[in-house]
Parts: structure tokens; C-alpha cells; sequence
């Protein structure tokens, strides 16, 4: 049988059968890839092992010639022989064939088996272990006092009954407590665990945070532990006193804005629907003036009436001063008038691109820009991520609702279909294989031929739930917009991999940002 | 590599694999002299099997008495398998009535008879 090769995550053919001239010469055929060109070279980016190589130009005439046809061998060295010497072709044939960017045209791809994690050990766990928690989100209220249009925890689209429903309305200091002792349980070998507050209005929930953040610390130092704090707020609650408590505890604050007040005031709004926008920004300014332990961000939701992504950008992080901007566009389900359509997701995608034009200058210069998008997305293309799941949901990052629910993220907290167990009784390992077994991206079939699955995998399970009532199902709706945003951070990549190699080192660094913006 | 340049991580992943690999590869046509030991196999009991395929294989004593199934049944695999000579009455011309009663080889085994010339 045909080894899989671990790295390349594909059959490697036996060496022999790359020699020319042992039998009748088999047809070789471009594999999995995409391909694309900055300053002036031409690199490639290979599905599914997600590694980027800068071709030289027999490589790249090679792939030109299979991208019409299938040929053998001796057919593509004699059709390039008057460009290059044929000993040269033949060399470059092998590295293409050894790093799985062209095949035999007869070899059937052989899936990777499919591994579902939490069966297998991680990488530093004792053999049988479950995959350690890293980030846990907890919902420490579903109150909120403003009550925007789009909001998926209020609005048309939301999941659980936050009103009329079983679920407590703020989480208990009881709760909040057993949620942490088991976080740190959860958390396995790990030294570092994460935890975010999340809302409802986070801050409308203070006292359980107050009560949290000494306790997790104390009971972390007992266990050789660390936590890491963060929160998601709407900053309408930034009271003098409370930005003290952020700053000295070093809670990294995420603050859920849209932009200036004519943005901001068009669906944030307060219960009696007046905008929100002249009561936060000077919050927001006092905050940014006082907390300095940690680097503030902003999470911006784009919807169909507010697309101007550069606008936003230039009042958020220009005029008001945020250290980074995030931008998402609004989950909801495709007849809200809200929701952005085809045409808006290719708006979004030109603003998205001149944004990243202007990142690029910048880290020419090694300048800070804060465009998060970007940022986020260089750095799993540096890494190579190729991803089984789109994101941690279920599998190092969970959500616990009010009542000590533990649910895949803090999308689903409190939502029945979506629980995992309980902060008291644990993980029900059974739902969560059963879970993973079933979001796997070798099962989404309509994935299974697109180039940016490695990166993608298919989307945000809420937002599948929300469009298709299907957290399994394929965000088929941005495809397009997944494609062209890959295919720009590639090329912002690969610039800097040739203009500024030493500005992608800073990702070398693990992984740190995980917890940074939960939205 | 001279064509290819690695650019991020994984590519650089693949690189050094792939010299690894050559490297022991070379190490493999070097090595003709005595290397380490080859690993030890798996223990599998002799003569049992799980496919009606059974083999020609020998049992513990290196016999055939001891085999859980007869070695008559090699000669059907052989002749129909076709992936081992095995020496089977001409079918085409003597013996065309052979396998007739043996409509099931693995019920049947036994009606397979020797053929004399």
C-alpha cells in the first residue's frame, strides 16, 4: 500500500515510479494549488498541506504547460527544451513531484484518514488524553442594554431564548467559580489558560468578574498556572472605576463598535432606539488614555448599509486611537435586510484589499498599521495551518453559558442542541467526538475542491446555523469573498517574504492571539 | 532544492523532510554492509486466515499436518488467482469436469479429486 506521508497529507508515490524510463511513462497533471504572482515572481500556494514556494521560471512553465494538458515526462521536456536545458527540467519535474504540486495523472487521491480529535493523544499530552482547553468564554450575563438591530444573541436570528427561557440572567459567583475550577482541570498540561468574559453586556455582570479574576489567578498559582483575561464589551459602561480594574488586572479589552456616530448610531442603539455613539466614544478615548497594559482593539460587524471598511478604519484607529480594527460581517440569516449580499460581500472584498495595499506599505516599513484581518491571516499562512475544523469551537475553546452550561462557544452558550456538558460535571466526551466527527472537512463535500479550504474549512458553525440551519453545512454564501481575501493575504505574504522577510518573523512566536477578539 | 524556494513555515517543513529522506535514502545504498537488526515481525499464527485465501504457508514444525486448513485448497487459489504457479490438471482439454463438484470452495474443498493422466 502507498504510504501516506504525514507532512505532505497525501499519498507519496514509491521514488522509483518518478524515474523516467522504468515503464510506459505515466501522465502527469497538475495537482492541488493556487497559483499567483507578485513583484514580479511567481509563487504557488498547495492544498492541502498549505505550503507557499516561490517557483522559478522552468517550475513555473512546467505547471503553465499541465494547466492545459496532461503530459508525460518526456513530452514536457521536449516542449520547454527551447527555453531550458533539459537536464534542468528533469530536475525541477522531481521537486515539483516531491512536493506534491504535480501528480501521475492514473494515482487516485488516497484521502488522509480522518482524525477525529479528542481520540488522540495531542502533542504533549500523556497518550488517551483529551486535546487541552485553551481559551474559555464565559457568558457572564444575556442581559444588555442597548439592543442592536443585528444582535445574533437578541435579534431575529438568535438561538436561545434570552427573555422568556429557563436560563439565569446573570451568572452566579457559585457558577463562575466551578467555571473556572474547571477550565483549569480542562486546561491539561497547558500553563497558560485564557478566559473571556462575554456577554450579554459584559460589564453589566462586574461583581462576577471581580469575584473571578483574583480567584482563577489563585487557584492557577496553586496548579503552576496562568490565566490570561480578556473581555468583550460595548463600552457603555466604562465608568472611571471600572477602567482601573481593567488596567491593573490586565484585562485585554475588545470594544464592539461600528465606526463614527452616523455607522455606529444606525443599528447600536438603546432599547428606545436612540443611537449609542456620543454616550461610548468618550468612554472609549478615556479608556485608550488609561489602559496601557494591554493593546485595545476594535470588532466592527459590516453590514449591508455600512460598508465603507476604510472610513471606519481611518475614524477608529485614526481619530479615536484603537491599538488594532477587526471587521466581520453580520451573521444573519439572507432575507434580513441587513444581510449582505453577493454583490456587498465584493464591495467589502475591494475595501478589504486597498486596506491590505496600505498594511503591506506599512510593514514595508515595519510600521504598526492595525488592521487585524490582515494580521490574523498572515500569520496562519506563515505558520501553514491547514485546518480539519474552521476554528477551536468544541475542541480547545468553549463557551459556558450563565447557568455553568458548557456549550461548543460562546455563539451557543445556553443553547440545549449545542451543549457539551456541564462546568460541574464536565465534557461529555461521546457528543464531542460525535460533534467533531461530524465537522470534519473531509465530510463537507462541497469544500472538497476548493483551494482555500486549508485556511477556511468551511466557515463559522454559527454562521451555518444562522444561513442553513446546519452547523455542519458550508458557508457557501462567501465563498467568493474566502477566495479573494485569501488570494490578497497570500500576496501581501509573499511580498514581504520578499521585500521584508524579517518583518514575518514576529509569527513565530506561538500562537498568543487566540483569545484576542471573541465576537 | 534549486527550482523551488521554501516561503513560509510549512514549505520550509517539507524541504527539510524531503532531505531527510535523501539522506536516508544514500544511507541505504551505503549500507550494504552489516546495518542494526530488522525489526522483529509480528507474531502471526501459521495457517490461519481470514480471507478464504488460504496460503502454502507451513505450520509451527514447518509441515503441513498442523495447518488449520488443508493445502489442497491452495490449488484452487492458485489456478484462479493466477499470482502463483501451482501445478492444476488442464482444464481446457483433460480434466474439464475438474472443479464440477466443488460449487463452493469452501464448503466443497474436498470434492476436488486428483487428476491421473
Amino acid at each position: 500500500m502507498t504510504p501516506i506521508d504525514p507532512l505532505v497529507g497525501q499519498a507519496v508515490p514509491p521514488v522509483s515510479r518518478l524515474q523516467a524510463g522504468r515503464m510506459a511513462q505515466p501522465l502527469l497533471r497538475g495537482k492541488e494549488f493556487h497559483p499567483f504572482q507578485t513583484s514580479g515572481k511567481q509563487f504557488v500556494y498547495l492544498v492541502p498541506s498549505a505550503a507557499v514556494f516561490e517557483l522559478d521560471a522552468a517550475a513555473s512553465a512546467i505547471l503553465a504547460r499541465l494547466a492545459e494538458a496532461s503530459l508525460t515526462r518526456e513530452e514536457l521536456v521536449n516542449g520547454l527544451s527551447a527555453r531550458f536545458p533539459a537536464s534542468e527540467l528533469r530536475e525541477t519535474l522531481t521537486e515539483l513531484l516531491r512536493v506534491q504540486a504535480i501528480g501521475e495523472e492514473t494515482q487516485a487521491r488516497i484521502p488522509v484518514p480522518k482524525k477525529t480529535l479528542p481520540i488522540g493523544p495531542p502533542v504533549g499530552a500523556a497518550p488517551g488524553m483529551p486535546i487541552p482547553l485553551t481559551t474559555m468564554v464565559l457568558n457572564v450575563t444575556n442581559q444588555c442594554n442597548l439592543s442592536c438591530t443585528y444582535c445574533y444573541e437578541y435579534g431575529e436570528d438568535k438561538i436561545v431564548d434570552t427573555e422568556n427561557g429557563k436560563k439565569a440572567k446573570f451568572m452566579s459567583e457559585e457558577t463562575a467559580r466551578e467555571s473556572v475550577d474547571f477550565m483549569l482541570r480542562e486546561s491539561g498540561p497547558n500553563r497558560k489558560a485564557h478566559l473571556t468574559f462575554f456577554g450579554g453586556e459584559t460589564l453589566m455582570n462586574l461583581p462576577v468578574l471581580k469575584f473571578a479574576i483574583p480567584y482563577a489567578r489563585e487557584r492557577a498559582a496553586e496548579m503552576g498556572k496562568e490565566v490570561d483575561f480578556s473581555l468583550t464589551t460595548n463600552a457603555t459602561l466604562l465608568r472611571p472605576d471600572v477602567i482601573e480594574f481593567l488596567a491593573e488586572n490586565r484585562v485585554g479589552v475588545t470594544i464592539s463598535i461600528d465606526g463614527p456616530q452616523e455607522v455606529q448610531d444606525q443599528f447600536r442603539v438603546f432599547h428606545n432606539g436612540t443611537g449609542s455613539y456620543e454616550m461610548v466614544a468618550p468612554k472609549i478615548r478615556e479608556l485608550l488614555a488609561r489602559h496601557r497594559s494591554r493593546p485595545i482593539g476594535a470588532r466592527v460587524t459590516l453590514t449591508s448599509e455600512n460598508l465603507d471598511v476604510r472610513k471606519i478604519f481611518r475614524h477608529l484607529r485614526g481619530e479615536i486611537g484603537f491599538w488594532e480594527v477587526g471587521f466581520a460581517p453580520v451573521t444573519t440569516a439572507p432575507n434580513r435586510k441587513y444581510a449582505i449580499a453577493e454583490q456587498g460581500f465584493d464591495t467589502m472584498l475591494e475595501q478589504f484589499q486597498a486596506l491590505a495595499a496600505e498594511f503591506l506599505e506599512y510593514a514595508l516599513e515595519n510600521r504598526h498599521h492595525g488592521f487585524s484581518n490582515v494580521r490574523d491571516t498572515l500569520e496562519e499562512i506563515h505558520k501553514g495551518v491547514s485546518k480539519a475544523y474552521p476554528c477551536g469551537a468544541g475542541l480547545g475553546l468553549m463557551g459556558v453559558s450563565t447557568d455553568g452550561d458548557v456549550a461548543l462557544c460562546h455563539r451557543f452558550a445556553g443553547s440545549d442542541a449545542h451543549k457539551l456538558g456541564t462546568v460541574r460535571d464536565g465534557i461529555d466526551r461521546l457528543v464531542q467526538i460525535g460533534f467533531l466527527e461530524k465537522h470534519h472537512i473531509d465530510d463537507k463535500t462541497d469544500c472538497s475542491q476548493c483551494w482555500a479550504r486549508p485556511l477556511c474549512s468551511g466557515g463559522c458553525y454559527h454562521e451555518a446555523h444562522t444561513r442553513y440551519g446546519d452547523t455542519a453545512h458550508a458557508n457557501l454564501h462567501y465563498c467568493e469573498w474566502i477566495r479573494g481575501w485569501t488570494d490578497t493575504c497570500l500576496k501581501v505574504y509573499a511580498e514581504l517574504s520578499v521585500k521584508n522577510p524579517r518583518y514575518l518573523e514576529q509569527f513565530d512566536e506561538e500562537g498568543e492571539n487566540e483569545a484576542s477578539q471573541v465576537n | 532544492m534549486k527550482h523551488l524556494r521554501s516561503i513560509n513555515r510549512k514549505a520550509g517543513r517539507i524541504e527539510r523532510h524531503m532531505v531527510a529522506k535523501d539522506a536516508e535514502a544514500a544511507e541505504d545504498v551505503v549500507a550494504l554492509q552489516q546495518g542494526p537488526p530488522p525489526p522483529a515481525a509480528p507474531h502471526i499464527p501459521l495457517g490461519c486466515t481470514l480471507v478464504f485465501s488460504p496460503g502454502w504457508e507451513a505450520d509451527r514444525s514447518g509441515g503441513t499436518a498442523g495447518l488449520c486448513t488443508p493445502v489442497e485448497r491452495d490449488l484452487f487459489d492458485c489456478h484462479e488467482g493466477c499470482y502463483w504457479p501451482a501445478q492444476v490438471p488442464d482444464q481446457l482439454n483433460h480434466a474439464q469436469n475438474w472443479t464440477a463438484k466443488c460449487a463452493s470452495a469452501q464448503k466443497d474443498w474436498r470434492n476436488i479429486d486428483l487428476v491421473f493422466p
